[in-house]
């Protein structure tokens, strides 16, 4: 074992208020450390992560001498950094400095107050072993392209491309629907100030398509991505729409041509609660107003007998490009913005709500369509069998905060389910009662929303639904549809109450993206519990990621409504352009590197390497790492048979050191 | 007194063939005789211990020994002549690490016993007769030494200056370890008289290596074909070679059997075996539980193929599963 | 099965330590969530970050053991998750081969263990732990320092001084810097 002797080390434990040391006798541990080889310091101090704690590395560093620094604290995830940029401060290089976690590892899951003091003498002597052998190393530059990617056309992608876009950066925007504008663009009015969606989404549309600095792409799709931080190399697929963008002047002749003369296919952007045409615009506001033909249904595109009126109507601008196939072009850019958005609970999975059973039970998202102007019928809440309804149910918490399906709160859906009471109540006068669970109404105003709809006559009953059933298992014979009983225990009164109405409004809640899975296995992301993208850290940074470069905006993160999508990718696209405008990026020197006389050349490394850094140089029969490449991951130095490749920071001997140091009897 | 640096040869738990690689010097053990005098030498030499025993301490330059240390007597032996050497040279595999008896460290010494004395196919003993360390004899008492529950490496009884590797040692490596001995040319005690390198630099067949190799067959090598130009790996075959020092001139590899690892392993490796199952394992194929274990199980006795010569310097020394001290399920 | 009662006698303060080697960007970081959200578990493992499990050496598992450890955790990113594509597949295919030279080696299976644990997944690093340290109460100590100082016993025997250059005093050596 190497032996430093000239080694001074600077140990500080934290007691980071109680946290530590409400469970750790930092004194003892202080001590203790004070009491080994190479430790010329050994200070506790309240808070080792505030300017005077930090000082205090400085201060030392300086009139002690001090090469090495040793931090008991918190997890390195969180304040590595800040140590080392400490240290750096008082003239040490960086990577002088290790962290030893027994706050996160340490007093926030053991209670044995004297088991884990010793515990927490054996991890400092393993990280003041391991420090003594640490050596100075340079971080590397790399520089950013100043392009982004922006992954999603929803509120949260939009807002972030236009915000990065007026900052004078380059947006490519892909939306993998034929419009922009996402769910909002479905909402009719908008909690708590009841302001119409489209009014305040559809500028925001207009505004990306006619920014000089977007490039959007909508119904495409991204296919793959390789790089780092500040040099990603994405493929999006373009998937044809047979209509050419560059050609068509969005008039919509052709949907008026189609042979088809009456609408059969369901139309997914009213919920399937109105049809479309094979060739169609996803809503009359859309954006890019370019229609779309759906290979399915399209009679050329599928059996190539159809007498083609869209191409006459649409004469000579031909934009009609039966042989549009999909396109994969490849874009450089350093920074991506994920914002893919939610999906919501499919209800069917409750069979007791009957949804997909009764023809009157709907989802809120449905409800949404229907209380919209320009929605199925015109902005009526109407039955299937085209009655106003007198009695309606709103059943908030459909799959939320519950242990079999959702144990999440989607935070929206108590809000929009006053919303939706009122805008019923306003369009049938009927009568609307809403189950709840418990009503939530944190943020701005929400409160007062709350106040102002328990006002309207909205009746209020805090039970949480338990069964949906026919009135009468006769089906009325008049044609109509029947009214089914909404049965809950009303725990205020502490009584069943079994209420008959004619339609029902699942308030459902948000869950990731069916295909979220994909989406972060390719820009190489974490997810929580639930599957909502995993934030680097739930406060301190709440938009990044554990990959550099990557950042999260919106309901892709997690369930949260419009005012904090919108604040969430403005955080987004402010620390992408953070980036950017620094020009470059500072990568953990954790590379792996060739003993180079000592190779055998026995090439067992090269295919170890998924970045391919590593090369057979056969000139000198010899392996070679290229170290822009290497990504710090140690796989080949562990392969290694005859340790001949090393890695910075994390080399062997810092390893055994800090094994031999856990373990050796305090 | 002879001007001559004084020599002596020692064997313990070894198999006799690094006495006879003395020999393999060829006439070029006539110069090391004119240049040395060997002062002892039992498989050659008729010397008595007590002989050694009156030599000043350290007057010896350097004493050879090959072989583990397995009994009573041979750790006496090599007290000794540590005391009476300027340099001990752990000579070969079982001085270095154990060497083929350190397999032996698979097994308690009673299962040993037994086996060898009771339960052996050719042994009949109803008796169960067992030799006693004393007996009385005509009134005298005949005394055995003592067998060690552990085979050890000599490093592991006496502290080694150097240490020449192989199963045993190539001739080119001890001429040119007496070379530097003679000139007091040898580098810094502690240090392996052979290359720092892992033996493909200098394997023939190394550039028939392919980069990508993702075995999904391990083959035991009378059981295949050996194609005699291909690297052994890429066939399938396990050679150790990735993974042990060079400075044999892979004369198994020319004699197209695979390398087994008995010059050891590089400086900066602490454990052979465990190195070269990193390896072997990253660079075979498989990526579910079932075709990776069943890749594997191609490799019969991973102990007895990763630490044929090491089991005794390895990390673990030994089994853990001796019943003396057992609280683990035997497996 | 050969298992004595432990935790009699003077073995009663033992209690199993695990060393646990957890990647960088999944297990390290479900650890951390296990901290922030202030789960209890067993207190006996001691973690070492590396960045990806591909980088654990079973050199890393073998030492821990001589050094002390009674069982050995390794922590890594779940198939196909892994932050550098496949290095978690390395990992269970040493993982799977070390297991059959341990057994060999005589060490009990439970000492030995691949979890994959992803960042989330903060509730299966307790239980996890929980879960292994039960076992190894249940197995008594390894103690490989205290059986190295039991087998060099022997050098010690025939009237000669206690040797200095046993295999106890080897590994005593490498922590004598401490």
């Amino acid at each position: 074992m190497k032996q430093n002797g000239d080694v001074r080390i600077g140990f500080y434990i934290c007691h980071c208020g109680t946290n530590i040391a409400g469970v750790i006798d930092v004194d003892r541990v202080r001590d203790y450390a004070a009491s080994l080889p190479g430790v010329a310091v050994a200070r506790d101090y309240k808070y080792m992560c505030s300017d005077p704690g930090q000082d205090l590395l400085r201060q030392d560093i300086a009139e002690h001498g001090l090469n090495r620094i040793v931090v008991a604290s918190c997890s390195p995830l969180l304040h590595e950094k800040t140590f080392r940029g400490a240290a750096e401060d008082g003239g040490l290089n960086p990577y002088f400095v290790q962290m030893v976690n027994i706050r996160e590892h340490g007093s926030w899951v053991h209670e044995d107050g004297e088991y884990m003091t010793g515990k927490a003498m054996d991890m400092s002597r393993a990280a003041i072993l391991r420090v003594q052998v640490h050596e100075a190393l340079e971080r590397k530059r790399v520089p950013i392209n100043p392009a982004v990617l922006v992954v999603g056309g929803g509120i949260a992608g939009i807002h972030a491309a236009l915000t990065m876009a007026d900052a004078g950066k380059h947006v490519y925007l892909v939306e993998r629907e034929a419009t922009i504008g996402g769910h909002m663009a479905q909402f009719d009015k908008t909690f708590p100030t009841l302001d119409c969606a489209a009014c305040i989404l559809t500028p925001k549309m207009t505004a990306v398509k006619a920014h000089p600095n977007i490039t959007l792409w909508t119904y495409s799709e991204i296919d793959k991505t390789e790089g780092f931080i500040g040099n990603y190399t994405v493929t999006v697929k373009r998937k044809p729409r047979y209509v050419r963008e560059d050609l068509c002047v969005g008039c919509m002749e052709c949907i008026e041509a189609c042979v088809y003369k009456s609408a059969k296919i369901p139309d997914a952007f009213n919920m399937g609660l109105s049809k479309r045409k094979p060739v169609y615009i996803p809503f009359p506001q859309a954006v890019p107003p370019v229609p779309v033909l759906d290979p399915e249904n399209c009679l050329h595109l599928k059996n190539g007998t159809c007498k083609d009126f869209c191409v006459e109507a649409c004469g000579d601008r031909d934009a009609i490009d039966f042989t549009q196939e999909a396109e994969y072009i490849d874009i450089d850019v350093g920074t991506i913005v994920l914002a893919t958005g939610f999906d919501t609970f499919d209800p069917a999975r409750i069979p007791y709500y009957g949804y997909g059973k009764y023809p009157n039970v709907y989802t809120s998202l449905e409800l949404e369509r229907l209380v919209n102007a320009s929605g199925p019928t015109g902005g009526d809440v109407r039955l299937p069998d085209g009655r106003i309804p007198e009695r309606v149910a709103i059943v908030h918490c459909v799959g939320s905060r519950d242990e079999h399906y959702q144990r999440w709160c989607s935070r929206v859906c108590c809000m929009y389910s006053l919303k939706l009471a009122h805008l019923v109540k306003e369009k049938t006068g009927g009568e609307v009662y809403n189950f709840y669970i418990d009503m939530r109404a944190p943020g701005k105003s929400m409160e007062e929303f709350y106040n102002r709809v328990s006002t309207e006559g909205v009746h209020l009953v805090r039970g949480r639904v338990a069964d949906i059933a026919p009135e009468s298992l006769e089906p009325p014979s008049n044609g109509r549809i029947g009214r089914v009983v909404v049965q809950a225990e009303d725990t205020l009164i502490g009584r069943i109450r079994k209420i008959p109405v004619d339609m029902v409004i699942l308030s459902v809640g948000m869950q990731p993206q069916e295909d979220a899975e994909n989406i972060r296995r390719m820009f190489n992301i974490s997810c929580s519990t639930g599957g909502f993208f995993l934030e680097r850290h739930p406060k301190l940074a709440p938009v990044s990621t554990f990959t550099d470069g990557v950042f999260l905006a919106g309901t892709c993160q997690g369930p949260k409504d419009i005012p904090d999508t919108v604040a969430q990718a403005g955080a987004a696209a402010s620390e992408a352009l953070a980036l950017i405008d620094r020009g470059y990026y500072e990568l953990e020197p954790n590379t792996a590197y060739v003993l180079e006389e000592q190779c055998s050349g026995c090439k067992s490394c090269i295919q170890q390497c998924p970045y391919t850094a590593i090369s057979f140089d056969a000139e000198k029969s010899k392996a070679s790492i290229n170290e822009a490449l290497c990504k710090g991951c140690g796989t080949c130095v562990a392969s290694c048979p005859s340790a001949s490749i090393r890695q910075h920071l994390f080399e062997d001997e810092e390893i055994f050191r800090e094994i031999h140091g856990l373990l050796a009897y305090a | 007194m002879s001007e001559k640096p004084k020599i002596g040869m020692y064997w313990c738990a070894s198999c006799g063939g690094c006495e006879e690689s003395v020999v393999d010097l060829a006439e070029g053990i006539l110069d090391v005789v004119a240049a040395v005098d060997i002062v002892f030498w039992p498989v050659a030499m008729d010397f008595k211990r007590a002989d050694i025993e009156a030599m000043p301490d350290g007057s010896i330059a350097a004493t050879f020994i090959n072989g583990a240390v397995r009994t009573s007597e041979q750790l006496e032996m090599v007290r000794l002549l540590r005391q009476k050497s300027a340099a001990v040279i752990a000579y070969g595999s079982c001085a270095q690490m154990g060497g083929i008896p350190g397999l032996a460290n698979q097994k308690d010494r009673e299962d040993i016993l037994r086996y060898v004395y009771e339960e052996s196919p050719t042994v009949e003993n109803a008796a169960q007769i067992r030799p006693q360390r004393t007996h009385g004899v005509n009134g005298a008492t005949a005394t055995l030494p003592s067998f060690h529950g552990n085979v050890r490496t000599l490093d592991q009884v006496i502290p080694v200056e150097y240490y020449l590797p192989g199963c045993p040692p190539t001739p080119r490596l001890l001429a040119a370890a007496v070379q530097a001995l003679l000139e007091g040319a040898l580098p810094a005690a502690g240090s392996v008289l052979a290359p720092d390198t892992a033996l493909c630099e200098e394997c023939p067949r190394r550039d028939s290596k392919p980069e990508e190799l993702h075995i999904d067959q391990f083959h035991r090598p009378h059981a295949v074909h050996i194609d005699a130009e291909r690297c052994l790996l890429a066939q399938g075959v396990v050679c150790m070679g990735p993974a042990t020092r060079g400075g044999c001139e892979a004369v198994c590899v020319q004699g197209n059997m695979p390398c087994t690892g008995c010059f050891g392993p590089t400086s900066r490796v602490k454990d052979q075996g465990a190195k070269m199952l990193s390896s072997l394992a990253a660079n075979s194929a498989g990526e579910e539980d079932a075709a990776i274990t069943g890749v594997l199980e191609s490799i019969p006795d991973p102990l007895g193929t990763l630490y044929r010569y090491g089991l005794p310097a390895s990390m673990l020394h030994r089994s853990l599963s001796d019943t003396n001290r057992s609280k683990e399920q035997s497996t | 099965m050969n298992m004595q009662q432990p935790n009699s006698g003077e073995d009663a303060a033992w209690r199993p330590r695990i060393v646990a080697f957890f990647c960088n960007w999944c297990t390290y970081t479900a650890a951390d969530l296990a901290g922030v959200s202030r789960m209890k578990y067993a207190p006996n493992t001691r973690i070492v970050r590396v960045m990806c499990s591909g980088r654990i050496d079973p050199q890393f598992v073998l030492d821990a053991f001589r050094h002390g450890a009674d069982g050995v955790l390794i922590g890594g990113c779940h198939p196909g998750d892994c932050h550098y594509s496949e290095g978690n597949y390395k990992a269970l295919r040493r993982y799977h081969l070390l297991r059959r030279l341990l057994a060999d080696m005589g060490v009990a299976e439970q000492r030995f263990r691949l979890e994959w644990i992803s960042a989330s997944e903060g509730d299966k690093v307790k239980s996890v732990i929980d879960q292994m340290v039960a076992q190894l109460q249940e197995l008594g100590p390894l103690d490989l320092p205290g059986r190295r100082a039991d087998w060099d016993a022997e050098l010690g025997e025939n009237g000669e001084d206690d040797l200095t250059a046993g295999i106890a005093a080897e590994a005593a050596e490498e922590v004598s810097h401490v």
